[in-house]
């Protein structure tokens, strides 16, 4: 055992945050160019040189709004008709808006991107209507960049701690627990503006690959965001529009059909033949997929064995180069070339990914969560369907609006009861000698969700789940044991994973009609209803700590067309 | 305290003659389940891989190889 678990470690900034993948190395660097006199600290359960969604790169940005070939109003069109209606456009716009400058700094930054013989951006065509796709074929260095960029500018960076409360006096954020996950120290972080940006909850479901951390996410990305959120007292919404995206089949990495796309590859029938119409990521997309199942017209696969050999080099080049790299290897293992025939494809598992979906801790203009003191970006941030660009544009925001409101806040002690209340809590599974290890208790979760929670979803069946993970919460969780500072870590993940489940599935409850396509298909609720269904699920936790799902309205649309100018400036 | 324990094949190969104890991977790995033993070479020390990489690329001796494992070949 390690000679410094349980021993107390203090730290002090103006601006925290929490995870420094791309959301919050954007984050950190936009907070300390706003007030360079403030001190900023990411706070990292890995290393934040190889961390977040993106540790081996990105081949693109899939949603950029470049002046010439689309207008911020088509965009948001298109993510308002994609998420059937439940947004918050105001920020979906400002998105839009901001991308391209966030682009020309990137590129300025030496990430690149493919341009024409006059130095354009070569912007694709993969949504329904738009053209937003800019590639970066040799986007492996991007978090290389990110990281140097975060080093020059002096930003604290804290490696292996891993958050595990947010600290709260009066309704305001004061500052984060954490556990080191290599030492097992305990770390009190005093921060005036806390920044969420913890990535998806990618362990929600059980992956086919059969191995718990065999998931689309980054298994880091366990909900510890979401969790700390909700038990903070800030509000959640869309947890029932859970995200499920197309794989390879046997391997987590993305089949990218989308990828193929410009250059003529697409997701095919047993025949060949076009399935899907459209391959952009959507809940539209998983029906169409879903319902070519039930017909007997499957698997999917993806085909590019009709394209021309530079073409499937290409694609194979930028396929295998970056983002999941082992793809080169999964191929050769079974003998499979994009040359030779079509690939099979799957599903993947359900998790929690405003990226891709919808679901997230609610945030406005401002990416401020509706705690004060606390914001949020990336993944964690309901923003939807925000991708990569979305990661850096609204952690750019969140930077910047944190360290507005730190440089005016009065400072505020964390409350030593909490403090020692969240240090019993942490350190109680190493006396727990004989009892649960968190592989099972983890799998138990997931299991559940996948079984009762995941589409095409049911009343009944989702109640039965409840029961299981209520008695999973009441039997399991106190009897959770770990023997050393990185299983104490990852047994921490599991009370977070399981709060995930029961807020994405209480939120499915609560939606009495379908929407998103697939990812909040209803079987005893099969259609969408307009009339009653235009609103945005609420997760919240009450003063005597349970578990509350309500509704707000969703806010007036200002872009009601695919032509329609907003009716007035947004945030310029 | 009791219990089982669970054969399985590491597929994070150590080549332990190139391994020169820097620690590199060690840091680098996202879910934190490399380590070093007690004559300073790395090893898989928890079966959690997500097969990303990170330790082979940037091992600067080129002592690591990531296997794809064995339910996902």
């Amino acid at each position: 055992m390690s000679d410094v678990m349980g021993l107390r470690r203090n730290y002090e900034t103006d601006v925290l945050i929490i995870g420094g993948g791309s959301a919050g190395t954007m984050a950190a660097i936009k907070a300390k160019e706003r007030f360079p006199g403030l001190n900023v600290t990411i706070l990292e359960k890995a290393h934040i040189r190889r961390s977040g969604a993106i540790a081996m790169g990105m081949d693109g940005l899939n949603n950029a709004v470049i002046p010439g070939k689309a207008t911020p109003e088509e965009y948001v069109w298109e993510i308002t008709r994609a998420n059937d209606g439940i947004l918050d456009q105001r920020t979906v716009l400002y998105f839009a808006r901001e991308g391209y400058s966030m682009v020309k700094e990137l590129d300025s930054w030496g990430v690149k991107f493919s341009k024409d013989d006059r130095g354009d951006f070569i912007v694709h065509k993969v949504h329904m209507e738009g053209r937003y796709v800019v590639p970066m074929p040799e986007g492996s260095d991007l978090k290389r960049i990110l990281y140097k960029k975060v080093k020059s500018r002096h930003i604290t960076t804290i490696n292996r701690v891993m958050a595990t409360s947010i600290l709260t006096r009066n309704n305001r954020v004061v500052g984060v627990t954490g556990l080191n996950v290599f030492t097992g120290e305990f770390v009190v972080i005093k921060a005036s503006a806390v920044i969420l940006t913890t990535g998806a909850a990618g362990r929600l479901g059980l992956p086919a690959t059969g191995y718990l951390y065999g998931t689309y996410e980054n298994p880091t990305n366990a909900g510890d965001g979401y969790a700390m959120a909700y038990r903070a007292g800030a509000q959640l919404t869309s947890l029932e529009a859970v995200m499920i995206v197309p794989l390879l089949k046997d391997y987590n990495g993305p089949a990218c059909a989308y990828v193929a796309g410009p250059y003529g590859g697409y997701t095919a029938d047993p025949d060949g033949e076009r399935l899907t119409g459209n391959d952009y990521w959507s809940g539209e997309l998983i029906m169409h997929m879903y319902q070519a199942k039930q017909r007997g017209q499957w698997p999917a696969f993806l085909k590019l064995d009709h394209l021309p050999e530079k073409d499937i080099a290409f694609i194979e080049h930028v396929l295998h180069s970056n983002e999941r790299p082992s793809r080169d290897r999964f191929h050769a293992n079974r003998g499979t070339n994009y040359r030779h025939r079509m690939l099979e494809m799957s599903l993947s598992e359900p998790s929690l990914c405003s990226g891709h979906s919808a679901s997230g801790i609610l945030v406005d203009e401002q990416a401020r969560t509706t705690l004060e003191g606390l914001y949020a970006a990336g993944d964690v941030a309901s923003v939807p369907h925000q991708y990569l660009l979305g990661a850096f544009v609204i952690g750019k925001l969140a930077g910047e609006s944190a360290a507005l409101y730190a440089k005016g806040a009065s400072s505020s002690e964390p409350d030593p009861a909490q403090i020692d209340q969240e240090y019993e809590r942490v350190y109680r599974p190493l006396h727990n000698s004989d009892g649960y290890h968190h592989e099972e208790v983890e799998y138990k979760i997931r299991r559940t969700f996948s079984q009762y929670s995941t589409p095409p979803k049911s009343g009944t069946m989702m109640n039965i789940g409840m029961e299981r993970f209520r008695d999973i919460r009441m039997q399991d969780i106190p009897r959770l044991s770990a023997h050393d500072p990185h299983e104490l870590g990852r047994t921490l993940e599991v009370p977070f994973i399981l709060d995930c489940a029961e807020m994405s599935t209480m939120s499915s409850l609560y939606r009495k009609e379908s929407r998103w396509g697939f990812l909040h298909y209803r079987l005893d609720y099969p259609t969408r209803d307009d009339v009653n269904g235009l609103y945005r699920t609420i997760v919240g936790r009450t003063p005597e700590g349970t578990m509350m799902v309500g509704q707000i309205p969703v806010p007036d649309p200002i872009i009601t067309d695919k032509s329609s100018a907003p009716a007035q400036p947004v945030n310029k | 305290m009791t219990s089982v324990t669970k054969r399985t094949s590491p597929n994070v190969i150590v080549d332990r003659d190139k391994c020169i104890g820097c620690d590199i991977c060690v840091q680098v790995c996202p879910m934190g389940i490399l380590a070093m033993d007690k004559e300073k070479k790395a090893y898989m020390k928890y079966n959690e891989c997500w097969y990303c990489l990170p330790c082979e690329v940037d091992c600067p001796v080129d002592a690591i190889t990531v296997e794809i494992p064995y339910l996902v070949r």
